[in-house]
């Protein structure tokens, strides 16, 4: 029973950090329609750019993670400016081709920039866990669970009750009349392809401390985000969110009492069996969009 | 000013084509094959590190066979498929004579239907997996100590250490598996119980559900295989899940040093399989030689840390230019035939290859030194069994 209430722990933690990872995929496939393949890759920028703030800078760690998600968001916008506005009405397949692209060129750059050799980062948080009956958990994951948690929350808030998330709802739905009602189309589709790299930079940010930072980290996030994304049903906020604490969950529960070695086979025949059965995801919804 | 710049750039084209023949020619050429990016990278670039001072020490004394020793250095990405690449490139467009790689053993293994394809000798400076000299390929000459060798090592402590009962957690490769295998002999021999064998995906960053397992199984030690990123974040998470256990980290790839740098006191009392000790040099084999690996690494600005990797490197360059020396030419047959020759020492210690595997095809085996550290207040210290031993 012990056992079963840390793996659930454990899992929830995780699955918190696959949801904020999902989201930004989800959104951005969702309003945009384009796979972007470098979304791990704006995960790896935002942990460096945290690192680089706060073991370089010698910026607070509370502050470093604002910045990174800051920088992270900016770079979101230039490579919506400088490649996929040029690609605007293309089909999707080219698309993906130039996200690959940019994936590649991305993790090069990094491994050009940070060297190959795993850096940790530095955190205020006590090594001590915290001890609540038969589990314990690091202050840091509950840290990193509270923002992620609210991310996911200013996310959906933003989407759903602000003027700029009407507007980009409605851009991605009818984009003609969007225009003709006033909303500025261009605007939007930065500021949404920024919105789901910062959400990827933020996520980066808060799971560097946690783990260590590499070049080919954002290849296993990746993975991840497109677990999730799949698993919640293409574009769905929601689904994404709880894709990724049913994930999380999963993996925990199927390496602690299946097989560890088979730990990630877990999430991916899950994947299948969702696939099969529910091929629009498990949170299927009429509508796409939001 | 136009024209100027291209006639500049193919004046530029033509010397380097024109110098780069003349070189080639001159060095006689050892090929490298390392995870120098990816998940291990670490390791790998020590490594590298290593291999460069062999080099230099070697073209310092006049290099081999009166021509200067140039490596070739391949990144295999910490990936099996890219090591088959890298090893094919060396061998088809480089034209090596000899190689030294490739870090990990699935890599490694990976990299080794190559070798028997085109016909090319490898000096395995690091791999662990046992299958690496058991599978008849006459080109793997092993300079590291297979998993067996290891338990072996540390078999006269199985009493000092008190294990009654051992878990393992280790990575999901050819190394971690065979690693389960070689030191779960050992506890059977020595008579203590096994718990359980957790693997993990050697990316993968979080592995407390196995540490959430490993902990309800109640055992009293825990043998760790993977590399010292993935130990790290075990040790780290242990603490976090108040896992007390006894860690003994096995395959020399834990660099004791840079644990204590990031995962702190999470490191604290944690035992290490190293087969190399550039703590105390003066107890290696060859203690002046040692010493003077661990200055000349200090001198070139590299992270202390590396250095129980750093020497593989070293040693994988020496063994394969002495084989060089001893053939009397760079040619790939002759050096696998000088490959039984050689008797060198090495900053491990002696370096001579002994058969292992199948009969008619076997691979060649050295004995390494294997050693084993713990941390202790925050340093590095033999245990107090080891050192009255």
């Amino acid at each position: 029973m012990d056992q079963l209430l840390q793996h659930l722990l454990n899992g929830l933690l995780l699955g918190a950090t696959y949801s904020l990872l999902g989201i930004g995929l989800t959104l951005v496939f969702g309003l945009m329609n384009v796979v972007n393949f470098a979304h791990g890759e704006f995960y790896t920028f935002g942990a460096y750019a945290a690192f680089a703030a706060l073991a370089l800078a010698s910026v607070n760690f509370f502050l470093a993670i604002p910045l990174a998600i800051v920088a992270g968001a900016l770079a979101g916008a230039v490579c919506e400016r400088v490649l996929l506005r040029p690609l605007r009405g293309q089909s999707i397949d080219t698309v993906m081709l130039v996200m690959i692209g940019l994936w590649i060129a991305m993790q090069n750059a990094e491994l050009l920039g940070w060297g190959g050799v795993a850096k940790s980062v530095p955190t205020p948080f006590p090594t001590q866990p915290v001890v609540v009956g038969p589990v314990s958990v690091a202050p840091l994951r509950i840290f990193v669970f509270v923002v992620s948690g609210l991310l996911i929350l200013g996310a959906h808030l933003l989407l759903s009750r602000t003027k700029l998330g009407r507007a980009m709802r409605a851009t991605f739905q009818d984009r003609e009349t969007a225009a003709l009602m006033g909303v500025s189309i261009e605007r939007i589709h930065t500021i949404t392809f920024a919105f789901g790299a910062g959400l990827a930079a933020a996520a980066g940010a808060l799971l560097g401390p946690v783990f260590l930072l590499y070049p080919s980290m954002g290849d296993l996030a990746s993975l991840k985000a497109f677990s999730v994304v799949i698993l919640g049903g293409l574009g769905n906020f929601g689904g994404a969110a709880a894709g990724g604490l049913v994930l999380g969950i999963a993996e925990e529960l199927g390496a602690g009492y299946i097989s560890s070695g088979y730990r990630d086979a877990v999430g991916f025949l899950m994947i299948v069996a969702v696939l099969l059965l529910r091929p629009s995801g498990l949170f299927a919804r009429a509508e796409r969009v939001g | 000013m136009k024209q100027g710049m291209r006639g500049l750039v193919v004046a530029l084209i033509v010397a380097a084509t024109l110098a780069a023949p003349a070189s080639a020619q001159d060095a006689v050429k050892v090929g490298v094959i390392q995870p120098l990016s990816g998940s291990v990278a670490a390791s790998g670039n020590y490594v590298r590190m290593g291999a460069e001072i062999g080099r230099d020490w070697i073209n310092a004394k006049g290099g081999v066979l009166g021509r200067k020793v140039e490596l070739l250095i391949e990144d295999n990405k910490s990936d099996p498929k890219e090591a088959a690449t890298a090893a094919e490139k060396l061998i088809v467009r480089d034209k090596v004579p000899v190689i030294v790689g490739a870090w990990g053993s699935s890599m490694t293994l990976a990299a080794m239907p190559k070798l028997e394809e085109y016909g090319v000798p490898m000096v395995v400076e690091t791999s662990s997996a046992a299958t690496i000299t058991k599978r008849g390929n006459p080109w793997v000459f092993r300079i590291s100590p297979p998993s067996e060798m290891e338990a072996l090592g540390l078999e006269k402590y199985t009493k000092d250490l008190g294990i009654r009962q051992a878990d393992f957690l280790a990575v999901n490769t050819d190394w971690g598996r065979g690693a389960v295998g070689a030191f779960g002999d050992l506890i059977k021999r020595s008579g203590a119980k096994i718990g359980t064998a957790e693997f993990m995906e050697q990316a993968a960053t979080d592995m407390n559900a196995q540490i959430t397992k490993v902990k309800a199984g109640g055992g009293d030690t825990l043998f760790l295989t993977t590399s010292v990123e993935q130990i790290t974040l075990v040790l780290k998470q242990a603490q976090e899940q108040r896992l007390v256990r006894k860690v003994i980290t096995t395959g020399g790839s834990s660099s004791p040093t840079q644990l204590i740098k990031q995962a702190g006191p999470a490191a604290e009392g944690t035992y290490h399989i190293v087969f190399f000790l550039p703590w105390f040099p003066e107890a290696m084999p060859d203690g002046t030689l040692a010493k003077a690996f661990v200055d000349e690494w200090a001198k070139r600005g590299h992270p202390f840390e590396g250095l129980t990797e750093g020497f593989r490197g070293h040693d994988g360059v020496l063994t394969a230019v002495e084989a060089v020396r001893i053939a009397g030419k760079a040619d790939p047959k002759a050096v696998r035939e000088a490959l039984w020759k050689v008797d060198i020492m090495g900053v491990n210690g002696p370096i001579k290859f002994e058969k292992d595997g199948p009969a008619g095809k076997e691979s060649g085996q050295s004995k390494p030194s294997i050693f084993i550290v713990q941390v202790k207040d925050g340093k590095i210290a033999l245990p107090a069994f080891a050192a009255k031993k």
